[in-house]
C-alpha cells in the first residue's frame, strides 16, 4: 500500500477527510495517545481496532471536537476540531460510543428535531427506511430494544447529510443477525459517498466494511492496511499441520501446495489430519497488540 | 480539491436561531408533558396540596383570611420552585448522564437553543401550575384574585422567582452524577425549604433562626412576594418586618438571579465529569 500510512513529521494531508500528525493526550500521568499519525481518504472506511483503552475512542472524540488534545495537529475536513464550528459540525454525523437517552418523543419526532439543526438534512421517512426503523416511526425512543436504538442513533447521525460519519463501536452487544443488517446498513451509506472512521473490536467487523484499518495499541497506530493484508497475512507463510508418527507436526511454508504434494509423495495417498492454515486477522491481530505492549 | 471547496461554499445556509429555537422549545415541551412522573410530581404534586391542606387546615387567621388564602401564596412559590429548579436540576442531570447532552453538542445545534427550549418548559409548566392553582383556589376557597397592581407584583415576583430559580437548578445539575441523584439532593432540600420559608405554615409562627436560615434562599422571598398580592394589606402587619418588603424580594431575587448565572456560566457541562 503506498502512502498507507503517514510518518512522524510528514505534512497534514489537506485533502483527507482526517488527517492527524503527532497527536498526543494525556489524563493525567497516563497517556492515552502517544504520537499518533493517521489520514482517512475522502470517500473510505476506515476501521480503527485496537483492545479497550488502546485509544481508540479519545482518538475519536478529539477528531469530533469532543476532547482537547495535549500535542499534535488535527484537520477534520480541513478544519482544526478545537476551533469547529456550527457550519463544521454541520457537515458530521456522530455516532457516540453510548447512545441518546431515554426520549419521550417518537422516533420520528427526534428525526425531525435532529434535522432540524442542519442546513440540508435527509427527509426523516427517507432515513428511516435506510436505517429499517419504517414500522417503527411512530413508537417513542424509550420503547425501542437495543438493536433498534442503535439504529436510530445511527439514523440521528446521517440525518444531517454528513460527509463525514463516525461510528464508535456501533454494533456492541449486538446479535450475529443484527450485526449482519447493520453491516448492510453500513454498505449501503458508502454507496451514497459517506466516508466513515469506525471504531470496533470486531475484527469481523473491519473485515466486513473497512476499506483500510488501523491497529491502535498503546496510544500508537502500529499498523495500517487493507484488513486482508493486516499483519502480513496475504503473504504470511501458511501452516502444513499432520500427523506422523504418533506426532502432530506443523511446518511454516511459502509455497503450501508444493509442500503438501511433497508430503503425499512420501506418505503414498493421504496425509494423515492434513490441515493448511494462514494465520487469521484475529491471529496477527493479538500478535501486533502483544508486541506493542512489549 | 477546487471543486470540493466550491461545492463547501454552496452549502445551503444553517438553519436560523428562531427556527432551531422553535424546533427545541417543541422538544422540551413534548419532554415534558408527556413524562407522567414528571407531571404528576410537578403539577399534580401542589395541586394535591392544596386541596388537602384547603380541606384540613381552612381556618380564620384573623381580617377574615383563611390559612388557604395564606397557603395558596406559599403553595404558588413552590410550584414554581418545582417548575424550575427541581425541574431543571433532575432533567438536566438525568440529559447529562445518559449522553443526551453530549449528543446535541456534538451536532450544529446553536447551544443557546438548548437553554431557550429549557426556558420555554419552564414558563409553560409554571403557567399551567399558577393556572390551576388560582383556579381551585377562586372556585372553592373564595380567594379573591389579584387586581390591579398585584398582577404587576404577581408577574415580577413570579419570573424574578422563576429566573432566579431555573438558573440556580441547572447550576445544580452539574453537581449531580445522574437524574436519580440529583432527585435525591434537591428534593429533600426544596421539602425542607418549603417548611421553613413560609409555604405550609405561617412564616411568623417558625422559630427566628429558622426565619433567618430561609432568608437566605428564594422560596422565603418569592412567597412572600406572593402574599403581598393574595392577601389583603392588614396582615403585612403579621410579616416578621411588619411589611411586605417588595423592594427587599426584588433585591435578594435579583441577587440570587446573578448568582445563579454566574454559576451556571462557570459549572455547566455538557459531558459526564472525566470524559475531556
Amino acid at each position: 500500500m503506498a502512502a498507507a500510512r503517514p510518518q512522524p513529521g510528514d505534512p497534514l494531508d489537506q485533502d483527507a477527510a482526517i488527517s492527524v500528525r503527532g497527536l498526543v493526550k494525556r489524563y493525567g500521568d497516563f497517556t492515552a495517545v502517544d504520537g499518533l499519525d493517521l489520514d482517512i481518504r475522502r470517500g473510505e472506511i476506515f476501521a480503527l481496532l485496537g483492545p479497550n483503552g488502546a485509544g481508540k475512542t479519545t482518538t475519536v472524540e478529539i477528531c469530533e471536537g469532543y476532547r482537547r488534545r495535549d500535542a499534535g495537529e488535527v484537520r477534520v475536513l480541513g478544519e482544526d476540531p478545537a476551533e469547529g464550528d456550527r457550519r463544521w459540525k454541520s457537515r458530521l454525523g456522530i455516532v457516540l460510543q453510548s447512545g441518546g437517552g431515554d426520549s419521550q418523543l417518537t422516533v420520528r419526532e427526534l428525526l425531525r428535531a435532529q434535522a432540524s439543526y442542519y442546513p440540508e438534512p435527509r427527509d426523516a421517512d427517507e432515513v428511516l427506511g435506510l436505517v429499517g426503523l419504517t414500522e417503527k416511526a411512530g413508537v417513542r425512543a424509550r420503547a425501542l430494544s437495543g438493536g433498534q436504538r442503535r439504529r436510530l442513533d445511527v439514523a440521528l447521525g446521517i440525518v444531517g447529510r454528513p460527509e463525514l460519519l463516525f461510528l464508535d463501536e456501533p454494533t456492541t452487544g449486538f446479535d450475529p443477525e443484527a450485526r449482519r443488517q447493520f453491516w448492510a446498513l453500513i454498505r449501503s451509506l458508502r454507496d451514497l459517498g459517506t466516508t466513515m472512521l469506525l471504531t470496533t473490536h470486531y475484527l469481523d467487523e473491519a473485515e466486513a466494511l473497512a476499506d483500510r484499518a488501523g491497529v491502535i495499541a498503546r496510544g500508537r497506530l502500529v499498523e495500517v492496511a487493507v484488513p486482508s493484508a493486516l499483519g502480513g497475512r496475504g503473504t504470511a507463510p501458511a501452516l502444513v499441520s499432520w500427523t506422523e508418527q504418533g506426532a502432530r507436526r506443523t511446518e511454516a511454508t511459502a509455497t503450501p501446495t508444493a509442500f503438501v504434494r511433497e508430503l503425499a509423495t512420501r506418505f503414498q495417498g493421504e496425509i494423515p489430519d492434513l490441515a493448511v492454515a494462514r494465520p487469521t486477522l484475529e491471529d496477527v491481530y493479538l500478535q501486533m497488540i502483544g508486541e506493542a505492549g512489549r | 480539491m477546487t471543486a470540493v471547496r466550491q461545492s463547501t461554499d454552496e452549502r445551503a445556509a444553517l438553519p436560523s436561531l428562531p427556527s432551531v429555537y422553535r424546533s427545541r422549545a417543541t422538544v422540551e415541551l413534548k419532554e415534558f408533558f408527556r413524562q407522567r412522573e414528571s407531571v404528576v410530581f410537578t403539577v399534580m404534586l401542589p395541586v394535591l396540596l392544596l386541596v388537602v391542606f384547603g380541606a384540613v387546615l381552612d381556618y380564620d387567621l384573623g381580617g377574615g383570611v383563611t390559612f388557604t388564602q395564606y397557603f395558596l401564596a406559599g403553595i404558588v412559590a413552590a410550584g414554581i420552585l418545582g417548575a424550575s429548579l427541581q425541574n431543571m436540576a433532575i432533567s438536566i442531570a438525568t440529559e447529562r448522564s445518559d449522553g443526551t447532552l453530549k449528543g446535541l453538542v456534538g451536532t450544529p445545534m446553536p447551544r443557546s437553543a438548548f437553554f431557550v427550549g429549557k426556558v420555554v418548559q419552564v414558563l409553560a409548566v409554571t403557567v399551567l401550575i399558577i393556572g390551576v392553582l388560582l383556579l381551585i383556589g377562586v372556585v372553592f376557597y373564595d380567594v379573591d384574585l389579584p387586581s390591579g397592581s398585584d398582577w404587576l407584583t404577581f408577574a415580577w415576583v413570579t419570573v424574578l422567582g422563576s429566573a432566579a430559580c431555573t438558573l440556580l437548578g441547572i447550576s445544580l445539575s452539574s453537581l449531580a452524577k445522574n437524574g436519580r441523584s440529583a432527585s435525591a439532593t434537591v428534593t429533600p432540600v426544596a421539602l425542607v425549604l418549603q417548611f421553613i420559608s413560609g409555604v405550609f405554615f405561617q412564616f411568623s409562627q417558625i422559630p427566628t433562626w429558622m426565619q433567618t436560615v430561609a432568608s437566605l434562599f428564594p422560596l422565603k422571598w418569592m412567597a412572600q412576594g406572593l402574599r403581598s398580592v393574595f392577601l389583603p394589606d392588614a396582615l403585612a402587619a403579621d410579616e416578621p418586618a411588619g411589611s411586605w418588603e417588595l423592594g427587599r424580594v426584588a433585591l435578594v431575587l435579583g441577587i440570587w438571579c446573578v448568582v445563579g448565572l454566574v454559576l451556571c456560566v462557570r459549572t455547566f457541562r455538557w459531558q459526564d465529569r472525566g470524559s475531556r
